[in-house]
């Protein structure tokens, strides 16, 4: 077991305690991205291939710098480009890295189905186990931001790490320590809450009276979070949802369905309990014996 | 760089112009978001398309084109007339009080003494008026209407805003915004720093496009000051390194000159380049040429190079033109040049005219490639369908590879566009068979002078003569190449005031080129890095990155030239008396006896303010230039003319001189002359540029490079896109009068149709990074579109401007 989960605080599918022993005894982490710095570079894709030993495919140009087109089993991260017209009718170029954004509150981790295959640390890091994924696609369902990817090759759900093992001996992610104009940063929440208010008061002095820190609530905050330009429109960033929440489905499935289907499979054994007790067993006679011998002799 | 890339994040206020530092150099733009976060600075982008530096400016403006110095000319103008100039340093530290000759004249584009025939000018006009001591006459009080303050006035009063925008398309409010917060910094607590790249130099006015941005910055008193500067952002690791060593074609190591076919004396040759003072009490640095020129042929040719001989100055060639690399590919094509070394380099992608450059590599008798990838050009011959349609069996040409090590692979000093010399250390052993530059050229000399030696041959003695003191022949070190562009004494060195005191002995290496001397007893190769490599050991290797200034000027980090000085003109940064301009921004200060601070004086240390010598020591006249004399090829203003392949059938500002609708002194080729571009042809405007995710035509042979930018495509304006049909993300064929490619489209808002002299004009982005071989996708090399027009100072390409048709492919 990688030491990194000894500091488990939950763990899909299962109530069983997980190994707590250690703590995050700095505080949670987080990773900020600051939009109104980035330049695009794709550095932080190109890290992130590096670190975990991944490599798309060579892809195409379909009209858009965003290259590969989109998250894979080999793509962890991507930056994605939208040009915007404002109403000044002055062009931005909003640019932005896409990847998990490790909510406090994880979708993917409340929709996984296999024990262990998701699981979230002390810091707050929101981790995939594959070995124990069995595949099913439950945690893309769940994901609020569309970020889990089930990989063609092995079936199994992949995604950012946050870099949960360079983080465990002390490094900052790859593409933290890669980002050349320091657009990503790393540290603790609380940390990067304050280099964000900083950020967003030097945008406001630029004009951007909008500008704000995204770390949405309706998944309980974020472990990465954004400085935006435009925190009323995130949707102007690539489809940022402006809102996120846990698909109902998957409230449906661990809030009401789970009891519920736990409940019909208890009544279904009560059910055939009471007609054992009541009625005694189902026993067939000569009538029916005969009917299965005539319905064997049809078949060629 | 005058400045460096640290000091850009002293800076108020950024422009961005004639580059893309964001997009081609992301690691040094981090010095931009510095400044925009801890010191308050606005950037500023001026480009053709809006463009990932765009993407985090405070400002945006768009331009056509090749009409950078009208933007710059109205510029001045703006300053001019609205008196936002740092008077005290424009007073006292620029040439604006000189009276320049009755003669010079400006008349429709053209300055006095212009020769059609010859393309090329007369200069004797172009001078300063003298007086009976010898010395320049000046009147302080500016009144004088020959002065040259009064003289730029008239110049550029033409440059107004409306010719700005009909003329570049940039819409007025945009400009006068800009305008408005480039002027602020005029005053002493404000600098601006230009950064600039090929966008400006690729062009066949690129030199005056450079010239045009300096005189911006010398209005506003920006030059010499932390956070100032002209900072060209370099496209290659080590082109700093491959001009300072002198690799052009009519340069030596260290900016000296090669002499002309016309110079065959050497008294005149050294008289011509050591230039006395034009004003009193003027330092006049290069009054030491002979000293680094002695010093430099004692380097190559030891004790061959004697005072007898003229140190040897015969062994020199004597340039009848330059031989840059158009000139060369000219040579080819018309079948004078027949053998090729082609040397890190890939020019059939690289260089404009692809076709040309097919045509002239197929009637070499043998190419020659010394690089680390298999290069498009050592495969010219190749053919690969559409993307290199030739036919092998009908070219002779024979060709050799000869792999060599990376920068990675191996020892050596890089030098940034800091002007840094960084030592770096080998980082991995060399695959396969690749040798070392230093080990091919070695062995190729010893096998020329071998063959000399065996069978003899006319005039070779510089080759017999060349010095060649390695402790193995067959490989000298890059540490011991390093030591010998230091230099050092072969005798010992006395202080010339006072011959008792014995400034360096004989066998060490010399501390800096204060020490060169030119009657022998010294060797240099290169006298600006002279300090590089010491008694002390490799400076460059230095790693000390403590800044107790807290203004980036981190002096004990690698070393810089000249003399590990960081800003250069940073006696400029302080006013008359020797006091700062600007406190907070403090390099360096006249403390009553000397000057110091945390740079290196670009001074006499301990020239005292009131004897009144000037900050500009290279400069004859000891003060900035906006009147080049004869220093540039086109005039001593730049004027703007338009790119060969214009739009226009008129220049703007000298419409009825048809000799100036483009450069008139652009070095052409009549084979290139032929195949200019009309806008009834091609009616679009292109041009060329590099994108993050690549680097020239290296990193397509990489993996994860081509996974993030894998596909040739061209950026157009959805406009255009509108107009002719075109979806975004399907195949467009780009012609040009030189041939044409096919591309993915990329329709974008970034492009928009300027107003160009009441039309409408299209722009189309070109990225340049694909070609027929590597890991990406294979595509069309971009320089099949792009012609070899050449600006008539440095004959660089004017691969930025190119008139294209769109069509659907």
């Amino acid at each position: 077991m990688a030491l990194q989960s000894l500091d488990i605080i939950r763990r899909s599918a299962t109530t069983l305690p997980a190994p707590q022993a250690r703590g995050a005894h700095a505080g949670e982490v987080a990773k900020l991205i600051d939009v109104t710095k980035c330049i695009g570079c794709k550095a932080c894709q190109v890290a992130c291939m590096e670190w975990n030993d991944l490599r798309d495919e060579v892809g195409t140009c379909t009209g858009h710098y965003d290259n590969p087109h989109d998250l894979s089993d080999q793509s962890w991260t991507l930056m994605r480009f939208a040009e915007y017209e404002n109403p000044k009718g002055d062009l931005e170029w909003l640019i932005r890295k896409d990847g998990c954004m490790h909510c406090a509150d994880p979708g993917c981790l409340k929709a996984c189905p296999s024990p262990g295959a998701i699981v979230q640390y002390a810091n707050g890091i929101v981790d995939f186990h594959e070995e124990n994924c069995i595949g099913c696609g439950y945690c893309v369902t769940g994901c609020p931001f569309n970020v889990p990817r089930i990989s063609k090759k092995d079936h199994k759900a992949y995604k950012c790490t946050l870099c949960s093992d360079r983080i465990s001996v002390g490094l900052e992610p790859a593409c933290v320590k890669t980002c050349p104009t320091g657009a990503i940063t790393f540290g603790s929440k609380e940390a990067m809450q304050q280099h964000a208010a900083e950020r967003i008061e030097d945008l406001k002095s630029r004009g951007f009276d909008q500008a704000g820190l995204y770390d949405p609530a309706g998944v309980g905050g974020t472990h990465v979070m954004y400085v935006l330009h435009h925190a009323d429109q995130p949707q102007l960033y690539s489809g940022l949802p402006e809102n996120p929440k846990i698909s109902a489905m998957v409230g449906l499935w661990k809030g009401i369905s789970k009891p519920l289907g736990l409940l019909a499979i208890l009544a279904t054994a009560a059910a055939g309990f009471l007609h054992y007790v009541g009625i005694g067993p189902n026993e067939t006679d000569e009538g029916d014996e005969e009917a299965a011998r005539r319905e064997l002799e049809k078949t060629p | 760089m005058t400045n460096h890339w640290v000091d850009i994040k002293n800076a108020d206020l950024i422009l961005i112009m004639g580059g893309n530092a964001a997009e081609a150099h992301p690691c040094g733009f981090k010095w931009v978001t510095e400044a925009k976060a801890h010191n308050k600075a606005k950037l500023i982008v001026v480009d053709p398309r809006f463009n990932r530096s765009a993407s985090v400016a405070d400002v945006y403006a768009p331009i056509r084109v090749g009409t950078d110095i009208v933007f710059l000319g109205g510029l001045i103008n703006h300053l001019l007339v609205n008196d936002k100039i740092q008077h005290e340093y424009v007073l006292n530290y620029t040439d604006m009080s000189f009276i320049v000759k009755d003669e010079f004249a400006f008349n429709e584009g053209l300055y006095s003494g212009y020769n059609a025939d010859k393309r090329s000018y007369d200069k004797s006009s172009w001078d300063y008026v003298f007086g009976e001591d010898g010395y320049v006459k000046t009147d302080p009080t500016l009144k004088h209407p020959r002065c040259v303050y009064n003289l730029l006035k008239q110049h550029y009063a033409r440059y107004t805003v409306d010719m700005v925008e009909r003329v570049c398309g940039t819409p007025k409010d945009k400009i006068a915004l800009i305008w408005d917060m480039i002027a602020s910094t005029s005053t002493k607590d404000r600098v601006m720093t230009i950064m600039y790249a090929l966008g400006w130099t690729q062009h066949s006015i690129g030199s005056q496009n450079v010239r045009s941005g300096a005189m911006v910055q010398l209005l506003l008193g920006n030059i010499g000051i932390a956070g100032g500067g002209m900072n060209a952002l370099r496209g290659h690791s080590n082109i700093q390194g491959l001009t300072d060593i002198g690799l052009m074609s009519d340069l030596l190591p260290g900016y000296l000159t090669l002499p002309k076919q016309d110079e065959q004396d050497y008294k005149a040759y050294l008289a011509k380049r050591t230039q006395k003072p034009l004003r009193p009490n003027q330092m006049a640095y290069w009054q030491n040429y002979p000293k680094f020129h002695v010093s430099l042929m004692k380097s190559w040719w030891g004790d061959a190079a004697t005072a007898d001989n003229n140190w040897c100055f015969d062994y020199l060639p004597k340039l009848d033109k330059p031989y840059d690399m158009l000139q060369a590919y000219e040579l080819m094509n018309q079948g004078k040049m027949n053998g090729y070394i082609c040397q890190g380099f890939n020019p059939l992608a690289s260089a404009p005219n692809k076709g040309k450059l097919v045509s002239a590599f197929s009637k070499l008798k043998f190419m020659v490639s010394m690089d680390p990838l298999e290069t498009e050009t050592i495969s010219f011959w190749q053919n690969h369908g559409a993307l290199n349609d030739v036919d092998p069996s009908k070219i002779q040409t024979e060709v050799f590879r000869l792999p060599t090590t990376s920068f990675a692979e191996e020892n050596g000093a890089i030098v940034n566009s800091s002007r840094w010399l960084q030592w770096h250390w080998k980082g991995a052993e060399p695959p396969g068979e690749a040798r070392s530059d230093i080990e091919i050229m070695s062995e190729l000399f010893h096998r020329i002078k071998a063959m000399y030696v065996k069978d003899g041959g006319a005039y070779w003695d510089p080759i017999r003569d060349l010095a060649w003191k390695y402790s193995n022949p067959e490989v000298p070190t890059p540490e011991e190449i390093a030591m010998e562009y230091n230099g050092k004494a072969l005798a010992d060195v006395h202080d010339p005031k006072d011959a008792t005191k014995l400034v360096r002995k004989a066998g060490e290496q010399v501390a800096g080129f204060a020490e060169l001397r030119d009657d022998g007893s010294t060797a240099c190769g290169c006298w600006i890095y002279a300090g590089a490599w010491t008694q002390a050991g490799n400076q460059m290797a230095r790693r000390d990155n403590s800044d107790p200034s807290g203004i980036g000027n981190t002096i004990g980090w690698a070393w810089a030239w000249p003399a590990n000085r960081r800003v250069m003109y940073n006696r400029a940064s302080c006013d008359t008396s020797g006091k700062p301009f600007d406190p907070k921004r403090k390099l360096i200060a006249w403390n009553g006896k000397t000057w110091g601070g945390v740079d290196v004086p670009d001074f006499s240390p301990t020239s005292d303010p009131e004897d009144g010598m000037g900050p500009f020591i290279m400069n004859p006249e000891g003060v900035a230039r906006f009147f080049a004399r004869g220093g540039m090829a086109e005039g001593p203003f730049p004027e703007h003319y338009e790119p060969f392949d214009t739009p226009l059938a008129k220049n703007p500002l000298s419409p009825e001189q048809p000799l100036t609708l483009n450069n008139p002194i652009a070095r052409v080729f009549q084979s290139d002359l032929a195949q200019i571009g009309k806008p009834d042809e091609f009616p679009h405007v292109a041009t060329t540029y590099r994108l993050t995710e690549h680097f020239h035509f290296w990193t397509k042979h990489g993996l994860l490079n081509s996974i993030t930018q894998p596909e040739q495509f061209v950026e157009i304006g959805e406009a255009l896109a509108k107009e002719l049909g075109i979806p975004n993300g399907s195949r467009v064929r780009v012609s040009s009068k030189r041939g044409h490619i096919e591309a993915v489209a990329m329709v974008t808002k970034r492009i928009k149709a300027l107003q160009i002299d009441g039309k409408t004009v299209h722009q189309v982005g070109i990225p340049i990074h694909w070609g027929f071989l590597g890991a990406a996708k294979p595509g069309y090399l971009a320089n099949t579109l792009t012609n070899a027009i050449g600006d008539g100072n440095s004959q660089t390409p004017e691969s930025k401007c190119i008139l294209v048709k769109v069509e659907k492919a």
